[in-house]
């Protein structure tokens, strides 16, 4: 299982090394909204009700990461579809190896990539200024949320692309992603946002990731938010890994 | 010149039929700048508060972005189509027909246009039906046109990317320029408001102009002062992009 499982997310991995055209969207969009973001609305650092952070940049970090991951699911999502519609699939279906491990080694890929994403946003906010007040310790703290929500997403891009099959209704879900983050308090301070938005942020794992991350790059090491932001990640990923693993099940059942 | 039109209105209805036959094939690109427009307002809405923000809230200030974004996507989506004409080798033989590349150009570019108006209807209705303000129907007006050339703007840079490459896997690379053309300017918040090397861009940014212009009759009245730059910046933009469009049109099967 283990074996198998390491070789497809080494497949997986160099694909989509191979393909930048499917990686680099990972981090443009979310590069762009953070550029944007922050230029255009650092002054809101200043309402009353914002928490005392050293920029604007500082509070966007965390959401321009879980944007990044949530966006990683859905090209996990994609390269998985495509698999299907080639009949590559198919194949590893009939090879002997634990049908598990077709499942698992993408979602592993997913988490390889998601070290990547995060210390691409972590490297591109200290150029500009970001001093993480959590230290080494806090950045690995970042590093562990991230890998676990970037895990989560994949299994739940793999568990899209095995219900719907086609590589075009995965991607068609891309404004989804915008939804999904708009109603979380990953862009904008829970307090600040506007009813129902604030109400249903309570309520979306994507908040307690996003402020799991956001605490040791803008605020130090306070357990509460950054333990939240660690069981809504692991709680996610091991929610979708199951579903995953349930709609393979599913699919062999139907063939 | 009937000849010519009649190939630019064939090559437009054909573009046009995509969204009548196969609706769902619209709807992300009606429904990705709604779901900006929602979200935004609901996330970012407090930032109406700051002083110095020139609208009553911020919806109101957003929705020329939205508007804007939907008619980059239908730019960025009749490219993409293109690209899928040249894979499938529809547009090699389109261009043995005795038809002028200006006109093959225009047809395409005009089906853009068209298309834009349906995300922007779209997003005005909406914010309509969430409070916003009747901007006026000289606004309105205006704001089409200003929707109608972004979106041939945006179908120019598509038709460049789609001949370079000659495929559809360059879709990206024509949305997000077409994406960050619209967030580089005061799509948030008014220039005083923004920071010091986002304002520089957005001074430099002929995209910031036809936004305004769009956005002069939902914050305020509408002025020539204001609709002019709007139109001339619209209108180099469309020039500029469909000389370069031009030239990549002669290129093929040189």
């Amino acid at each position: 299982m283990t074996r198998a499982s390491l070789a497809l997310a080494r497949r997986a991995l160099f694909n989509a090394l191979r393909r930048p055209q499917f990686l680099a969207p990972l981090v443009i969009f979310p590069t762009l909204f953070l550029a944007v973001n922050t230029g255009g609305l650092n002054r809101t650092t200043s309402l009353p009700g914002f928490p005392a952070v050293d920029g604007f940049l500082d509070f966007q970090l965390a959401a321009a990461i879980t944007q990044s991951l949530l966006l990683g699911g859905v090209g996990t999502g994609i390269a998985a579809a495509l698999d299907i519609e080639s009949g590559f699939f198919d194949r590893l279906v009939a090879s002997p190896i634990p049908r598990a491990a077709i499942v698992l080694g993408r979602i592993l890929a997913s988490a390889a990539i998601a070290v990547l994403q995060v210390a691409w946003f972590l490297v591109l906010g200290m150029i500009f200024g970001v001093e993480p007040k959590g230290g080494v310790l806090g950045l690995l703290l970042v590093l562990v949320i991230g890998v676990l929500a970037g895990a989560g997403f994949g299994a739940l891009g793999v568990f899209l692309a095995l219900r719907a099959r086609n590589a075009s209704t995965v991607q068609g879900l891309f404004p989804i992603v915008f939804v999904i983050l708009f109603a979380s308090s990953a862009f904008f301070p829970a307090d600040l946002l506007s009813s129902p938005a604030d109400v249903v942020a309570a309520y979306n794992p994507l908040s307690y990731i996003a402020d799991g991350i956001r605490e040791p790059i803008a605020f130090g090491r306070a357990a509460a938010p950054i333990l939240e932001g660690i069981a809504a990640a692991a709680g996610l990923t091991a929610l979708t890994v199951g579903a995953s693993v349930l709609a393979l099940r599913g699919r062999l059942g139907e063939t | 010149m009937t000849s010519s039109l009649r190939a630019t209105w064939a090559l437009m209805r054909r573009g046009l039929n995509e969204i009548l036959r196969v609706p769902a094939g619209a709807i992300p690109g009606v429904l990705a700048p709604t779901i900006f427009l929602l979200g935004l307002s609901a996330v970012f809405g407090a930032a109406a508060r700051l002083p110095g923000f020139s609208a009553e809230d911020f919806m109101t200030f957003i929705v020329p972005v939205g508007m804007l974004q939907g008619a980059g996507f239908s730019g960025a989506a009749t490219g993409v189509n293109l690209a899928r004409d040249i894979e499938r080798g529809w547009f090699d033989r389109l261009l043995l027909a005795p038809v002028p590349r200006p006109v093959v150009l225009t047809g395409i570019v005009a089906s853009a246009s068209l298309r834009a108006l349906l995300p922007a209807s779209f997003v005005v209705c909406v914010a309509l039906a969430l409070g916003v303000d009747w901007p006026g129907v000289g606004a309105l007006v205006i704001a089409a046109v200003l929707v109608m050339a972004f979106a041939a703007a945006a179908a120019c840079w598509a038709t460049v990317v789609a001949l370079r490459f000659r495929t559809q896997q360059a879709a990206p690379l024509m949305q997000v320029v077409t994406f960050a053309a619209v967030l580089f300017t005061t799509a948030y918040a008014p220039k005083p408001l923004l920071s010091d090397w986002l304002a520089a861009i957005t001074t430099v940014n002929p995209v910031t102009l036809v936004l305004e212009g769009i956005r002069q009759g939902f914050v305020a009245d509408v002025t020539w002062g204001d609709t002019w730059p709007a139109l001339l910046a619209a209108a180099g933009l469309v020039a500029a992009l469909a000389l370069l469009a031009l030239r990549g049109m002669r290129r093929q099967g040189a």
